[in-house]
């Protein structure tokens, strides 16, 4: 057996325990567009201009303002959350060690768990967008493209922060202690409890050096159709070069 | 040529030596024990045969097979279950056996071996909501559905009930029956004594014995001990010859001697015609030759 369908079966496999977990399922692929959702729905500021003082900004609405910082809470939920609590509870329980009984790498089941991950992030992205954009009025990203590349860095630095986690935490509790304490601080800096644009500039420049921040930013610049967020994808790019190699190199199969 | 050749097997960890100067051999067809207390060292030795960890020096082949160099090819021919292993929670039992299957070139029928462990009636139940012994059976049926020729079961009935424990000694026996050579590790005597061809009796991380578990008794023990209450008078001298004998004052007679000493005394009673009342053997069990052998202090 090739182990490309090794990978399939894996995937597959993983796909149906990833629904079986309720909490994932919520979390991962509905809670975005619920949020989104909900706060259009319910907060005075929604439909107001998101800054009056700002040329650009005095152009979205108060949700569209907020649309990129769930879309970075959706990545922060997958990257940060569910991956690395998966992998050290595959760890903890010795799923990992048992897989390397087998002719196939216990590699296969991470890349099958991000698999999974970015397949859920995926279905969430495109349900929080459609539910925003058809309920609330979150108006379309202004450069799509900027937009999507500004998505790919997010999701590659907030998985590498999120690999060195699973590299290395022992069981899935110690993952989620970790994992937690790294989403709620990403979370702070990416905006989700106040703008970016409203906080003091000294947590504004911090927040442009974390993934999540440096995230947020590049997304909203997209969306809103601000300057071409260069830095702020730089920043992601180092991050994902320097977590990636870290965590293939700390990673541990028992 | 034996299965499994293990030849001055060195392991440590920092300073300590998990593994200090192991050599076996298992043969084809056998049921090997590899025995021993918590901690002498038999885990790291079947993981190193197992591919699993690498030896700081000595050789292990199996099947001809280096388990550092060729280990590919070993993951194909020896099932490994290994001690303390869980399932994803919510993984049903037919879905992770066909999903083992799919990893090997030639696996067994998923369907048969669930029904061969007596899991047919949990094929749709998930790992989470699996008894002790239904998940330690499923344990071996995943290290068996690659078809393997050598099968390492490391502590298989280890916090498991009485009855569980028996069910799944059965179930080894039964692989055992397919021509499928089989190490088992364990730090039960009972076990070992039960289901093992040979044994290698592991301590601080060296072999002290190898043999059937009938071997290590008889190297062990000392002697054997007949209490009886004599149905008449024994001549004087009769039991002597054969026995070391002590007349309680209850009138019990208590023999002591080595190799067929239970043999030799009761025949010379019958010979008399005295028969042997309230008669009670201790035998040495594999229990008191594991003390003798691994026991540091000397008395």
């Amino acid at each position: 057996m090739s182990s490309s369908s090794a990978l399939t079966r894996l995937t597959v496999v993983e796909s149906r325990l990833f629904l079986r977990e309720p909490s994932n399922a919520f979390f991962a692929v509905l809670f975005p567009a619920v949020l989104l959702t909900v706060l259009g729905l319910v907060m005075p500021w929604a439909d107001q201009p998101f800054d009056d003082t700002d040329p650009v900004l005095s152009q979205v609405n108060g949700i569209t303002g907020y649309a990129p910082t769930v879309l970075a809470l959706a990545v922060a939920t997958v990257a940060l959350s569910t991956f690395p609590t998966t992998i050290g509870n595959y760890r903890g329980r010795g799923v990992l060690k048992r897989l390397s009984t087998t002719p196939v790498p216990p590699s296969r089941i991470l890349v099958a768990q991000v698999l999974v991950n970015l397949g859920a992030l995926l279905v969430a992205a495109v349900l929080m967008y459609v539910l925003g954009a058809a309920v609330v009025g979150v108006a379309a990203p202004a450069d799509p493209l900027v937009l999507l590349l500004a998505l790919v860095l997010t999701v590659l630095a907030a998985f590498a922060v999120g690999s060195v986690i699973a590299a290395l935490a022992p069981t899935a509790a110690a993952a989620t202690a970790w994992g937690m304490s790294v989403y709620f601080a990403s979370l702070f800096f990416a905006g989700v409890w106040l703008p970016l644009p409203l906080m003091p500039d000294v947590i504004q420049t911090i927040a442009g050096f974390t993934p999540l921040g440096a995230g947020s930013e590049a997304l909203a610049a997209a969306w809103w159709g601000q300057p071409f967020p260069t830095s702020s994808l730089l920043v992601m790019a180092v991050w994902t070069v320097i977590g990636v190699p870290v965590a293939a190199r700390l990673f541990r199969w028992s | 040529m034996p299965v499994i050749q293990v030849e001055h097997l060195h392991k440590r960890y920092g300073d300590t030596v998990a593994v200090d100067d192991v050599s076996l051999e298992v043969h084809r067809g056998e049921i090997f024990g590899v025995l021993g207390r918590n901690g002498a060292g038999k885990t790291t030795t079947v993981e190193i045969v197992g591919g699993l960890r690498q030896a700081d020096s000595g050789t292990v082949r199996v099947l001809g097979l280096d388990p550092v160099r060729d280990r590919s090819r070993l993951r194909e021919v020896v099932g490994l279950q290994l001690q303390e292993s869980q399932l994803q929670p919510k993984l049903g039992v037919r879905e992770a056996l066909d999903l083992y299957a799919s990893f090997y070139p030639d696996p067994a029928d998923p369907a048969q071996l669930l029904d061969e462990l007596g899991l047919t009636d949990r094929a749709d139940a998930r790992f989470e909501q699996l008894s002790g012994g239904q998940k330690q059976r499923l344990s071996v049926a995943l290290a068996l559905v690659g078809n393997p020729q050598v099968a390492i079961l490391d502590e298989l009935t280890t916090g498991l009930d009485p009855h569980a424990r028996r069910d799944t000694w059965e179930v080894v026996e039964r692989i055992r029956d397919r021509g499928v050579t089989i190490v088992l590790v364990t730090h039960l005597m009972e076990e070992a004594e039960r289901l093992c061809d040979r044994i290698a009796l592991i301590d601080a991380g060296r072999v002290v014995a190898t043999g059937t578990p009938g071997d290590l008794v008889a190297r062990a023990t000392a002697e054997q001990v007949l209490r009886f209450r004599p149905s008449g008078p024994v001549p004087v001298g009769l039991l002597e010859t054969v026995a070391t004998v002590t007349h309680a004052d209850d009138g019990t007679i208590e023999a002591r001697g080595r190799d067929n000493v239970v043999q030799d005394v009761l025949v010379a009673l019958a010979q008399h015609g005295i028969r042997p009342e309230s008669l009670r053997l201790e035998q040495s069990s594999l229990e008191d030759a594991f003390v003798a052998l691994t026991s540091h202090v000397e008395v």
